[in-house]
């Protein structure tokens, strides 16, 4: 039988505040434990939280991104359960009235696109950091009190691929919003994921479990695969899905239960009397909407105006915020360095070797982007930002390549070298001596080595066999140990064994 | 012995000034008082001496060098609940035992900016839950006019303090009613501010939307004052109002010529004390001597007041007593097995019955299913009791009512019954449930010479109303001037310079 995957997401993201969400500490990650604390965010008796406007406004900000529609009047509410990284054993967080209501997020899996609607978007604090030492158990309070924005989807996403699709066009929006700096390792980014199956084609949804707290994409990828094909297995058998809480085992790569419904929190959720309901004006809304950054969408659309690369090209590229401003830095110095160089230029000439990397400007830069920097940093499972060969070095690498001072083989090696250990490609070239032999002289002695040294080649060119040229070209590239024009070679070999056989 | 014990707030200040006499002779006098009285008294959870006579001789070199503060070298307690840093705030609790606060609430350290002294620590019934003082977890506080008798609660230790002079002046906290019954009780002068008038911050939380620190005090001008220190917005308690704060002081007027005092004809009812209902009726009487109108105005919802009030303050203490858990500070539960187990003996050790009681009960009113039922309705007959006061306030400028149906009872007497108990509120909690500010002054005394508290309630934030109502009365009266028996002589001093003050 076939069956379909219901799934939706709640998806914590620690916002980019300064401070805390109810009290003046600092929110700075890796500092020692229990460093950044103070009565309001240890629950001490007494202390009173107050809260973070610019939590407010970057929880709103991303409402407004996400076109949802923002609440003019929220408010805060506890939430009640007990454990130990809750200082007051209740959450602070929006229950009966949240920030923001709907909105969606458009994304692109299996080559399919779609709009993920959201059902809302809250704010919250964080709680603390349980750590097991041994047969002790101690509570780091510093990320206690981080303002914590909940984006919740409607059960939507019918895959794994596309709960992932929809995690990185969330984070994508949230690094062009300024909202959170989404960076995994320091758990700014963590997931809740609701799943259920049901036999295709049959209206009523299945029976759902809820997987707690991934802090991976990957991790929700796989959690999500492995329940699926779970639950699946249940109902074949005959059996029936239970609801509960089930825990990611990264180790084992199963998803094992944690408590049943039966065993579920009753959080009885009531308004914080410590908390003024938020209120917003129209004209607050009004003028924060006017400063709402540019989006991928528009960024796309902008590169493809400002850059005349295709449209493609400026998808790809402005998927990913790092990658976009990488290209767009490394433009800007391309164009500053135009003036100084042009004076040394060769003209550019048509496409030799790899041609995409033949390309000028932009377009080449782009290309280097897509290509060269997309398969090394997925090589190396790095983002952008800890590529060693900086847009500088790229703008320069493609500036040496239109002046011929490498070919473009070459030029893939330096690419390759300058992405491990950075640094100025020029002096990269010249220390390695790999500056391209395009002197005619030098060419030709080697061209005419190569042709008495195979004579058999030049023969079955001769008789017609136009591969034999390719297999001189190599011979002549060989012996120049890769500096030589490639081009250049080609041509006067064309040259030599056409005149001679006249 | 010097009787500077029986001062007020203005009259110490007149006589430090004055150079009459020093701020450590205060201070000293006072822990005299308290060392002869305490055994049968039990005011006090803590008295540190030792830095309270630190900060008399600092206050009293800072006076020697010409500085003056309004406050200046003069003793407070402070019931167990308020944040003072460095001493115990164990709102007489055993799961806070040992415990010393890490900060000052704003409303001290207010004080201390205008150069209080801390004296010590308060009684109270456990985390102010409680009408009597008994529920303190530590003993019991006598009724200094009758030590068979409760003080009143839930401030009682303030309250027994400031009657004993064992104390200048006292804070205490109103929840529902919990400075205005121990200043009835006691026969001193307790204000409950309008909720907002004064921070909450570093008031150990019972029920958030209601609670509010209060004065309790020898006389009404001392109220005036210390509301006037201690009021005003803050920005570490966001339901802290930024509403300017009069000078309360000036509102202290000696007569009442066209005031409108209102009385609820539901206040005097069945039930009410004949001695209590005789002396609220001649305080009544002597307003109108002072040239106020009595109106008649009607307060339908009162007889729910109750019910609602212990549903919503009931269920916000579950939430705010939640975080006494063991894990941070207070008592934690040795060889606990889990978090759980750890949670669970702890809070069973370290709570006493009234307080698991109303966790219990708050807990219940706010799980699914039970929720609208009872929170929500709760939160709607608020609502209605808040616009019965709104409503009644259209025809009226305060409303006079006893502060509670009887006096002072014996203790051990409603103990064992907490609805009884409960119902001693009845007065009370209509204007903590409309966030309204109220007024205890005392105005004569039971067959059985035990104190009776006349209630002012005002609009909110109209404390000057309630004080000017309050002050005119207690001026043409001498029921605050009259000392419980086991006290010391009278005072000689007498508070003719009032007005200048």
């Amino acid at each position: 039988m076939n069956y379909s995957a219901t799934i939706g997401l709640e998806v914590h993201v620690q916002l980019a505040t300064r401070t805390k969400m109810f009290c003046a500490c600092n929110t700075d990650f890796g500092s020692p434990p229990n460093t950044h604390v103070c009565p309001v965010c240890l629950g001490y008796p007494g202390a009173l939280p107050v809260i973070n406007e610019e939590a407010v406004r970057l929880t709103v900000m991303t409402g407004l991104m996400l076109g949802s529609e923002i609440n003019p009047f929220s408010k805060f509410d506890r939430k009640n359960y007990f454990y130990p990284d809750m200082p007051k054993n209740y959450q602070i967080s929006q229950y009966y009235r949240p920030l923001c209501i709907g909105g969606a997020v458009a994304i692109e899996a299996n080559g399919v696109a779609k709009t993920i609607p959201l059902t809302r978007i809250h704010l919250e604090e964080d709680v603390a950091k349980n750590m097991h030492v041994r047969n002790a158990s101690s509570i780091d309070f510093n990320r206690a009190g981080h303002p914590l924005m909940e984006v919740v989807t409607e059960p939507e996403l019918d895959s794994s691929e596309e709960a992932f699709a929809f995690l990185q066009a969330l984070k994508q929006i949230l690094l062009y919003g300024g909202i959170s700096p989404c960076n995994l390792e320091e758990g700014n980014l963590r997931c809740d994921v609701n799943c259920s199956v049901r036999p295709a084609g049959q209206p009523a949804l299945g029976v759902k479990t809820e997987i707690k707290n991934l802090n991976t994409f990957k991790g929700v990828f796989q959690s999500l695969q492995y329940e699926i094909k779970r639950q699946i297995a249940v109902l074949e058998s005959g059996g029936t899905i239970v609801q509960e809480t089930r825990r990611w085992e990264t180790e084992t790569g199963i998803t094992e239960s944690m408590r049943s419904k039966e065993a579920a929190h009753d959080y009885r959720y009531f308004p914080d009397p410590d908390l003024m309901p938020v209120v917003l004006s129209s004209e607050q809304i009004e003028c924060w909407k006017a400063l709402l950054p540019e989006l991928p969408r528009q960024r796309c659309d902008r590169l493809v105006r400002q850059y005349s690369i295709p449209p493609y090209d400026a998808r790809v590229l402005s998927a990913d915020k790092a990658m976009a401003d990488y290209f767009e830095e490394a433009c800007r110095y391309y164009a500053s360095s135009q003036a100084t160089r042009s004076a040394h230029a060769v003209a550019p000439s048509a496409a030799a070797g790899d041609e995409k990397l033949a390309k000028t400007g932009p377009k080449a830069i782009s290309n280097w982007l897509m290509t060269e920097m997309l398969r090394l940093l997925s090589e190396k499972g790095i983002d952008i930002d800890q590529a060693a060969i900086r847009p500088k070095a790229l703008a320069e690498l493609v500036r040496l390549a239109e002046a011929q001072v490498v070919n473009s083989n070459t030029a893939k090696d330096v690419f390759a070298a300058l992405f491990e250990q950075g640094g100025d490609p020029e002096l990269w070239v010249k220390q390695k001596g790999l500056v391209q032999v395009s002197d005619a002289g030098a060419i030709e002695a080697m061209v005419e080595k190569a042709m008495a040294d195979h004579p058999g080649s030049v023969a079955d060119f001769r008789a017609g066999k136009s591969a034999a040229l390719q297999f001189l070209v190599g011979q002549v590239m060989r012996a120049s140990k890769g500096k030589a024009h490639p081009q250049r070679v080609q041509e006067l070999l064309k040259k030599k064994l056409t005149t001679t056989a006249n | 012995m010097s009787e500077w014990n029986q001062l007020t707030v203005h009259q110490c200040r007149e006589l430090l000034e004055r150079g009459t006499c020093s701020s450590r002779q205060l201070v000293e006098n006072l822990i005299e008082v308290i060392h002869a009285l305490e055994p049968n008294l039990g005011a006090y959870l803590s008295v540190d001496e030792e830095q309270a006579l630190r900060q008399a001789d600092a206050a009293d070199a800072l006076r020697r060098q010409g500085k003056t503060a309004r406050l200046l070298g003069i003793p407070i307690a402070v019931k167990d609940v308020i944040n003072v840093a460095g001493q115990p705030c164990t709102c007489a609790s055993r799961i806070l035992e040992g415990y010393r606060s890490p900060y000052d609430a704003t409303a001290i350290a207010r004080l201390r900016a205008e150069g209080a002294v801390f004296l010590g620590r308060t009684n109270m019934d456990e985390f102010a839950m409680g009408s009597t003082t008994e529920n303190s977890a530590f003993h019991i506080t006598r009724n200094p006019w009758n030590r068979e008798c409760v003080p009143g609660g839930s401030s009682g230790g303030s309250g027994a303090a400031v009657a004993a002079d064992e104390a200048i002046a006292a804070l205490g906290t109103d929840t529902g009613g919990s400075v205005r019954l121990p200043a009835s009780f006691c026969g001193c002068v307790g204000l409950k501010p309008s909720y907002g008038r004064v921070s909450r911050y570093g008031l150990t939380a019972f029920a958030s939307s209601l609670d509010q620190i209060g004065p309790m005090t020898k006389d009404v001008r001392d109220a005036a004052i210390l509301l006037g220190i201690m009021a005003g917005h803050d920005s570490r308690d966001s339901t802290s109002v930024a509403a300017p704060v009069p000078d309360y002081q000036a509102a202290l007027q000696r007569d009442l010529s066209g005031m409108k005092l209102g009385l609820p004809r539901e206040y005097f009812i069945q039930g009410l004390d004949p001695d209590v209902e005789a002396g609220v009726q001649e305080a009544i009487r002597q307003c109108e001597r002072l040239g106020a109108r009595i109106v008649d105005v009607s307060l339908p919802m009162t007889p729910h007041a109750v019910a609602a009030y212990y549903i919503i303050a009931s269920a916000e203490a579950s939430a705010n007593l939640a975080r006494f858990d063991g894990v941070r500070y207070g008592l934690r539960v040795k060889d606990a097995v889990d978090p759980m187990d750890m949670y669970q003996r702890t809070r069973a050790m370290g709570f006493g019955p009234e307080v698991k009681r109303r966790i219990i009960l708050g807990t219940y009113v706010l799980s699914s299913g039970y929720h609208d039922a009872y929170y929500l309705n709760a939160q709607k007959v608020r609502t209605l009791i808040r616009r019965d006061l709104e409503q009644a306030f259209q025809a009226c400028d305060v409303l006079l009512t006893p502060v509670a149906p009887t006096a002072a009872y014996r203790i051990g007497e409603k103990s064992q019954n907490p609805l009884q108990m409960y119902l001693g509120d009845i007065f009370a909690v209509p204007a903590s449930l409309a966030g309204m500010c109220a007024l205890s002054v005392p105005c004569g005394f039971t067959s059985h010479r035990l104190p009776i508290g006349l209630q002012v309630i005002g609009p909110a934030f109209c404390e000057e109303r309630i004080l000017r109502a309050g002050y005119a009365y207690e001026q043409t009266t001498a029921w605050h001037r009259q000392k419980p028996p086991v006290m010391a002589p009278e005072l000689h001093l007498t508070d003719k310079n009032d007005n200048e003050l």
